[in-house]
């Protein structure tokens, strides 16, 4: 008799926890915020949401959103076109006077004036503030002041910025920069209210801005509550009520909420999913181009990589990758082999240049062998392929491009992946020259000009001239298309310069890279921008 | 006793600045955390310098060292990258943690030590059996394998459950807890069913029972008691080994707690956040560990006066 009560007990606490479990379980909400709301994927972002401080895409989502600057790149064909600024003048390419808009206000009511501007990129310039977008006001005179290499700062503001009136602004750059006023739709460039610089900490925690959307609510790290503003004179206003932003840890989770029709808009389809996603999604899933392009760049501090044949082996190994089987097996469609230095996204008259790699990007195993042999083998006996491990599916497009050389080159061991466990140790063996051969390389670009895939990355010296390769000729041409007024002209340069990049193939093109993303039966509209960042203003709900 | 607990409180000292130091080189030895704070590209000089200078990493080791456990008397933990207090990190990281590691333990201890209960006292009988057929199975698959299942079923097909968690409630919490102390689970019924299994045959419960006690006085009151010792032991353990270890749990339900915090931290080699919640941690193992030991006391007698 004792023994069932004991057993029944035990069974009872048992069944106990499974149905409490289960209420639990029933009990969990909508947590919606009512009307034409629609919730999207996001991770944390990396720094302080600050217009200058803010490099990577989450936050680069939300200041898109809240703000809005002098330019802004048309979501479709990546133009940049006036926004705030009524014109930019210039008759010298280095002198732009900006006039301003009227009527334009921050969300907290504070009208946006020439100073809202001055202001803002003084600040963003200033070493004090310890803004990591700071070398985009490179170009404006005074910044070697405000933001010396070394040593102390001598000026608080950039002595190229004047206001004239409320409406308008000069500014003075310290070399001739035809496409500088497309450059000022980047985010860096938006305006700031007086309360950023009298109540800072309280305006990061609840940042206000001057685009079609206001934040209402942001925890950091969990979620964020944009509504739309009514007050927003802009033409792009929102055709939704707002959107809520929530931080995923894992894009896997996302489009498991995405399915479950817990969550309206996923923009990063996880890797793992994308031979599902047409099944899943139909209709519902993008897939369109981004500026995104995926390169291996060389080390040319390392003597092996810049000696004399050295180029030969280069081309060599570009002709050995078989971008066609790489983009259709690993990426599923979502790459597009590159035949160029630049992105489809650019448009022909931007720069875009499809087939300028020409053959030197086909796959041509043949030729591939004899090229690097005539440049003297590759340098080492053998590849070392760097790249970090922590993001992205960098892995396996590595072991693939690994695999292809090692069956264009006949040679099991030609070629080896060599991961490093997180992109700031991998940042930091480029920042000290540490590679002993080719790594990865991916750019981004921040704007979209054919400038921005060159200068950065081949000039001289430039900020994410991570081989450290140099070039007369291609410094020359940069110089001289950014002297140049005629936007045609400028561009024509451009591409003469990236023909030098090709000639000494100082970095193999890989693949374009697209966004993608899935979305809920609940909305329309639903477009990425060439930053791969969806265009949510347009989106509609129900 | 007095002089047990004392005994136990000093021994704490060197754990913890052992622990901490270990940890905070580690971090050290995983490179320039501002190298990648500019994305694809190297972050200019002079900002570097300020940033190195402000984190305290300019300094040497040793003295970043003195300087942070300076700091972490009087609660400062630094700052993190994205210009959050560490502390503010923990406060909303820590709690929900606490809540899953909470749900999972009620999972250990009740249907854990219920079912090791069951078999213990029925063994070789089919019960027996199919249980120690079935954690067997529990130990042998992955966890993450086990959450992605149950998220799948439960998430998607069934919809019983949203597969993400949103605010962390206990209620949202019950899947994702009963994933994290799976494993656990599934020991802790091992380890009671054997224990209790073994000390069913031993004097003092022929005794008990040669007196005429009732059942369930003699097991709970002797045979349990005793056999509860490993169990305590374990779960006691488990606590500091499940929330640290919360990182794949909380992961596949995104979970904003300290695993999700780690998993950042180490992710963008963020020295200030992972220094701290490591730290904390320690705190807990050893607060965890301490109370099994007192517990050991209460329950063993002679274990005091040793």
């Amino acid at each position: 008799m004792r023994r069932s009560t004991h057993a029944r007990w035990a069974t009872g606490a048992a069944a106990l926890v499974l149905v409490s479990a289960a209420a639990g379980c029933g009990s969990v909400g909508a947590g919606g915020n009512g009307g034409a709301v629609l919730s999207s994927s996001w991770g944390d972002p990396q720094n302080p949401l600050e217009p200058a401080n803010t490099n990577e895409v989450q936050g680069g989502k939300v200041l898109d959103m809240i703000f809005r600057g002098l330019k802004r790149y048309d979501p479709r064909t990546g133009e940049a076109r006036d926004w705030l600024a009524r014109s930019i003048e210039t008759r010298d390419s280095r002198n732009f006077t900006v006039r301003l808009r009227r009527g334009w206000s921050f969300s907290n009511g504070e009208k946006v004036t020439a100073r809202s501007f001055v202001d803002a990129w003084n600040y963003g310039a200033s070493l004090r503030n310890n803004q990591k977008n700071a070398y985009f006001f490179g170009y404006i005179d005074g910044y070697d002041q405000v933001h010396p290499a070394a040593g102390r700062q001598r000026a608080d503001t950039l002595s190229g910025l004047k206001v004239l009136d409320d409406h308008t602004f000069t500014v003075r750059l310290n070399q001739k920069f035809s496409g500088f006023p497309d450059t000022l739709g980047y985010a860096a460039f938006a305006p700031l209210p007086r309360a950023f610089f009298t109540d800072h900490a309280a305006w990061v925690r609840k940042p206000v801005g001057n685009g079609p959307y206001a934040i209402a609510s942001y925890t950091r790290g969990s979620q964020m509550y944009l509504r739309r503003w009514d007050g927003y004179p802009g033409p792009d206003k929102a055709r939704n009520d707002g959107v809520t932003l929530l931080v995923y840890t894992d894009s896997n989770t996302a489009y498991t909420d995405l399915l479950a029709g817990n969550l309206d808009l996923a923009d990063d389809i996880p890797a793992a999913q994308l031979k599902n996603v047409r099944g899943d999604l139909g209709d519902r899933y993008l897939n369109t181009p981004a500026g995104i392009l995926q390169t291996l760049a060389f080390p040319s501090y390392d003597k092996a990589w810049s000696g004399p044949g050295a180029e030969k082996v280069r081309t060599g190994l570009s002709m050995a990758i078989d971008r066609r089987q790489i983009t259709g097996t690993i990426f599923r469609g979502t790459r597009t082999p590159a035949t160029d230095w630049t992105s489809p996204v650019l448009g022909a008259a931007g720069g875009y240049k499809k087939g300028l790699c020409g053959r030197a990007c086909d796959y041509d195993p043949g030729r591939a062998r004899e090229l690097i042999e005539e440049g003297g083998g590759i340098p080492g006996g053998r590849l070392t392929l760097t790249y970090n491990a922590d993001s992205g599916s960098h892995r396996q497009w590595v072991d693939a491009v690994c695999n292809s050389i090692n069956n264009a080159l006949r040679d099991e061991r030609a070629c080896v992946g060599n991961p490093v466990g997180t992109f700031a140790d991998f940042r930091e063996q480029l920042g000290r020259h540490r590679m002993t051969g080719p790594f990865r390389a991916g750019w981004q670009m921040d704007y979209p000009l054919i400038q921005n895939f060159l200068q950065p990355l081949y000039y001289t010296g430039a900020s994410s001239n991570d081989g450290a390769w140099s070039n007369e000729d291609f410094d020359r041409l940069v110089d001289r298309a950014n002297a140049e007024t005629d936007p045609a002209r400028s561009v024509a340069l451009f591409q003469r310069a990236e023909e030098v990049v090709r000639d000494h193939m100082a970095a193999i093109p890989l693949w374009y890279q697209n966004g993608n993303a899935g979305y809920s039966e609940r909305l329309s509209h639903v477009a990425l921008n060439p930053f791969s960042v969806p265009v949510y203003n347009e989106i509609r709900v129900g | 006793m007095g002089r047990h607990v004392l005994r136990r409180l000093l021994q704490m000292i060197p754990v913890f600045v052992g622990a901490t130091l270990l940890i905070f080189l580690m971090v050290n030895v995983m490179g320039d955390p501002v190298a990648g704070l500019c994305g694809e590209r190297a972050c200019d000089p002079a900002t570097a310098a300020r940033l190195r200078r402000e984190f305290g990493l300019d300094q040497p080791v040793w003295r970043q060292y003195l300087t942070y456990m300076g700091k972490v008397f009087t609660g400062d933990f630094g700052t993190a990258f994205n210009g959050q207090p560490v502390t503010e990190l923990m406060a909303s990281a820590f709690p929900v943690t606490v809540r899953l590691t909470v749900v999972a333990v009620l999972f250990e201890v009740v249907v854990g030590v219920t079912l090791g209960v069951v078999t213990g006292l029925r063994r070789g009988r089919p019960v027996d059996t199919g249980v120690l057929l079935a954690t067997l199975v529990v130990i042998s698959v992955p966890t993450f394998v086990t959450g992605l299942l149950l998220q799948l079923l439960f998430g998607i097909k069934w919809q019983w459950i949203r597969p993400s968690v949103r605010g962390g409630g206990f209620d949202e919490l019950i899947v994702p807890g009963l994933v994290l102390a799976s494993v656990s689970l599934a020991y802790v019924t091992r380890l009671t069913r054997t224990s209790l299994a073994e000390n069913r045959r031993s004097d003092y419960v022929r005794t008990a029972v040669a007196k005429g006690l009732p059942r369930h006085r003699v097991v709970t009151r002797h045979l349990l008691r005793n056999s509860l010792i490993p169990v305590v032991t374990f779960i006691g353990t488990d606590i500091g080994a499940l929330m640290g270890g919360a990182i794949v749990t909380e992961r596949i339900f995104n979970i904003h707690g300290v695993g999700y915090q780690l998993y950042q931290g180490i992710l963008r080699q963020n020295s200030q956040t992972v220094v701290g919640f490591v730290t904390v941690l320690v705190l807990v193992f050893l607060v965890a560990n301490l109370l099994v030991d007192l517990l050991y006391a209460v329950l063993d007698p002679r274990i005091r006066h040793a």
